[in-house]
């Protein structure tokens, strides 16, 4: 079937089978293989993307659902190479070990931070409930988006 | 891993999808939120011929709140009803349901309708919907029916739905006096399915009298279950803790729990008397905020 989605604000055709997984058209029809698989499972939101900007499990939902919707993915955080202020406040509070789980991190955070500027650590932790690390332990994580929070503040003021 | 081959329409009307299922017959399988059916295509435990989406229909999307009560549209999702703060006030054990469904990422895409179209014994919302009286109404091309939850809930993954019906609606009645409501789940680690789950919804009139009462179970039963006998208990009476105890034990007696690695049969039975016993006095304490707590 032929979709067009918009993909970290380029429009993009594909032609895929409808069983296609969205996680799949980003990685391997578009190269855009910084969305990870970790599960494949629905439980380890790896693979967490924007669609629409609403943070879903992009290996859950079909390419064919996707089509004349927008997705975002890590691609899209960075700006003119500069990075995100979610993504330096993670490298800088060590928020990752392996990395694998932290595009989903990122993403799922990206959205926190669009709904509420100014969270709390319990409203962090809920936010992130469906990513799971396997390194870090999350305290780093939650310090990194609660500090990228404070960055962003600053730079829209 | 990949689903095995199917086709797809995104139907752009009700009308459609109810013609494609009549003329495709049981091969074809509706496609809402996809936080079940999906990762069951993708362990081949479903292979259907056809997916036919319903998930953007906007005669679907939204709800009505009227004078009679609240009517869900099919695609209303987990997360629309963790944030409706509107229905606060007459439904709040709708928010407060949500919010223990999976995590946030499947709350953004599953729906209600699909979670009781699915009829997994441990999802929240049969135990939650039953407490609340709802009702769902089913469509094909040729025929409307509208039955009581109670009704529509068969047996372990089975409801009335035929392979040509779609879940339009579920209503659920306005509550007669001030509602109160609340969700207790036991699982194992955030985000998974209940060991045990209890919903309990209680309607007091202004003199603090129990006018109507809703129970429900989840992960106690081939299907969540409704407490009827501790409903009856609880009606008529103030909230007080004899009642609840009374309530508490009956509701343990209508659970039919079987022994699996998460619990035997007598610790669910437990936990369910403990949930009941718990929720009940929260909802008491939440009704006389004047009073305070009292043990
Ligand atoms: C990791 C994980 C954890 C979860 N944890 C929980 C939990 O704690 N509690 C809980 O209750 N649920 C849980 N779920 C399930 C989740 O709530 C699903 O959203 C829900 O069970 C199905 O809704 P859906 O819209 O995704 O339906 P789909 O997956 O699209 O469909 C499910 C089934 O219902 C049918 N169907 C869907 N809508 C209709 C309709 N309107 N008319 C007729 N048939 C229809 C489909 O054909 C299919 O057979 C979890 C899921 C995952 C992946
Ligand atoms: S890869 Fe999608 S949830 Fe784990
Ligand atoms: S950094 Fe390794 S899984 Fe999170």
């Amino acid at each position: 079937m032929e979709i067009a989605v918009t993909v970290n604000g380029q429009l993009r055709r594909a032609d895929v089978e409808p069983r296609t997984l969205l996680v799949y058209l980003l990685r391997e029809t578009f190269g855009l293989t910084g969305t990870h698989v970790g599960c494949d499972t629905t439980h380890c939101g790896a693979c967490t993307v924007l669609l629409d900007e609403v943070p879903v499990k992009s290996c859950t939902v079909l390419a064919v659902q996707a089509d004349g919707s927008s997705v975002m993915t890590v691609e899209g955080l960075e700006t003119d190479g500069r990075l995100h202020p979610l993504q330096s406040a993670f490298s800088d509070h060590h928020g990752l070990q392996c990395g694998y789980c932290t595009p989903g991190m990122l993403m799922a955070a990206w959205a926190l931070l669009r709904e509420t500027p100014h969270p709390q650590p319990a409203e962090i932790r809920r936010a992130l409930s469906g990513n799971l690390c396997r390194c870090t332990g999350y305290q780093n994580i939650v310090e990194a988006v609660a500090d990228a929070a404070q960055r962003m503040a600053q730079e829209v003021g | 891993m990949f689903p095995a081959p199917f086709g797809y329409v995104r139907a752009e009307s009700l009308d459609e999808a109810l013609a494609v299922l009549a003329r495709e017959g049981p091969g074809a399988k509706i496609l809402a939120g996809g936080q079940s059916l999906l990762p069951m295509m993708k362990l081949r435990i479903a292979e259907p011929a056809l997916l036919v989406d319903i998930h953007r229909l906007p005669a679907l999307t939204g709800w009505q709140e009227t004078a009679e009560g609240l009517t869900l549209g099919a695609v209303v999702r987990h997360s629309q009803l963790e944030r409706a703060e509107a229905l606060q006030e007459f439904y709040p054990l709708l928010g407060r349901t949500a919010r223990w469904i999976a995590d946030p990422l499947v709350r953004n895409r599953g729906t209600v309708a699909g979670s009781l179209a699915h009829a997994d014994p441990a999802g929240d919302w049969g135990a939650a919907l039953l407490a609340l009286g709802a009702s769902v109404t089913l469509r094909s091309l040729t025929r409307t029916r509208e039955l009581p939850l109670d009704a529509f809930l068969v047996d372990i993954f089975t409801t009335a739905l035929e392979p040509d019906e779609v879940l339009t609606a579920i209503r659920i009645p306005k509550p007669a006096g001030r509602p109160f409501g609340t969700y207790l789940k036991l699982e194992r680690k955030v985000g998974d399915f209940a060991v045990v789950g209890v919903a309990v919804n209680v309607v007091l009139d202004a003199r603090h009298t129990v006018v109507e009462a809703g129970i429900g179970l989840a992960g106690v039963g081939p299907r969540a279950l409704r407490a009827p006998a501790a409903e009856a208990a609880l009606i008529g009476h103030p909230l007080e803790s004899g009642g609840i105890r009374e309530a508490a034990a009956l509701a343990a007696e209508a659970a039919d729990p079987v022994s699996d690695r998460r619990g035997s049969r007598a610790y669910k039975r437990n936990v369910v008397r403990v949930f009941v016993e718990r929720g009940l006095k929260a909802l008491a304490d939440e009704s006389r905020p004047e009073v305070g707590v009292t043990a």
